[in-house]
């Protein structure tokens, strides 16, 4: 069967047709699929951790701490529940649609707009990171809290909220990273011959560093 | 190696998605910050984060126009984690009652 055939079908006949005719049998770039095979199995990590966070949650007989209330600020002598994680929060989505749109760009080959959307979205992954790193000091020097033990309640929140924030924060890092090597490269177009799928990679990587952190803030901040 | 092309869409889709992520985020912060507790609270966490999740990798991430054989390979494999939270629920649960029950503790 000639690929042209295939690539017609839509719906259950395209599986069927990609999987069985013979052709190969994922129709995107090499590298991208890799990476979408790389997450595949970041999912299954971080699902492990949130599985293990929720077992040690469910066994313990003693309170779990008020998340709400560890995680607020003080602002003008009030306590705001949350704050930080909702500007961490907002600072990640943002992020990720800054790196969509130099996704875009990069497909219509516009260089310049791209180095600078990505040289965006790595600063605020970068800030991110600040944060994570202030609210670590503040439950580390300020609240007491250790990975085995804290004053407010179930020994298990110190070894879950480092294992899981801290193995998400090295996630993002490693993106801040990954996006400021792939930016340089696009504005010196070392990717002209290539091609720009290589934009759509990185965005992937950072699309899933967003969507992780949904998770463990609707899991771990909010439950 | 084939290449397919890129996948380019107009940036006003992205800007939308980015708004209502950005309206998903503000409505489950604010069900902790109105204190909303109990099952309304979890099922109200549970659908924002699905919502959530649903956009970032149908749109941002651009499952929803890739092939069928993709989607499927990416999809179904995590289907199995629900097998391990099922499990994992469970015998947590066993474990909660025997601590209650053996080392007297309330």
């Amino acid at each position: 069967m000639s690929s042209t055939a295939t690539e017609q079908t839509t719906g259950i006949k395209s599986l069927v047709d990609d999987w069985s005719a013979d052709k190969q049998t994922f129709d995107v770039p090499w590298g991208k699929l890799m990476m979408w095979i790389f997450l595949l199995s970041d999912t299954f990590i971080f699902s492990i951790f949130l599985t293990a966070y929720m077992s040690v949650r469910m066994t313990t007989t003693v309170d779990w701490p008020p998340t709400s209330e560890v995680f607020s600020l003080m602002i003008a002598g009030h306590h705001v529940p949350l704050l930080l994680i909702a500007i961490m929060t907002f600072i990640l989505i943002t992020s990720s649609g800054t790196m969509a749109m130099a996704v875009n760009y990069a497909y219509q080959g516009d260089r310049k707009k791209v180095f600078v959307l990505m040289v965006i979205t790595a600063v605020l992954g970068a800030s991110f990171v600040g944060m994570q790193a202030f609210e670590w000091t503040k439950l580390i020097v300020d609240e007491g809290v250790r990975p085995w033990s804290n004053p407010m309640g179930a020994e298990q929140f110190g070894a879950s909220f480092f294992m899981i924030t801290g193995f998400h924060g090295l996630h993002v890092t490693a993106g801040v990273i990954y996006l400021a090597i792939i930016a340089k490269r696009v504005r010196n177009g070392y990717y002209e011959k290539k091609g720009y799928h290589i934009v759509e990679i990185t965005g992937l990587y950072w699309h899933f560093v967003d969507l992780v952190w949904v998770f463990i803030f609707a899991f771990f901040y909010l439950w | 190696m084939s290449q397919a092309v890129g996948q380019q869409h107009p940036i006003s889709v992205y800007l939308k998605i980015w708004t209502l992520l950005f309206i998903l985020s503000t409505f489950s912060y604010l069900v902790d910050f109105y204190e909303v507790q109990s099952y309304l609270r979890w099922s109200l966490i549970l659908l924002f984060m699905f919502l959530k999740a649903g956009l970032i990798i149908a749109i941002f991430m651009h499952l929803a126009w890739e092939r069928l054989a993709l989607i499927y390979t990416i999809l179904m494999p995590p289907l199995t984690i629900l097998v391990l939270i099922a499990l994992m629920a469970v015998e947590a649960d066993y474990i909660n009652l025997s601590r209650i029950l053996y080392f007297k503790v309330v």
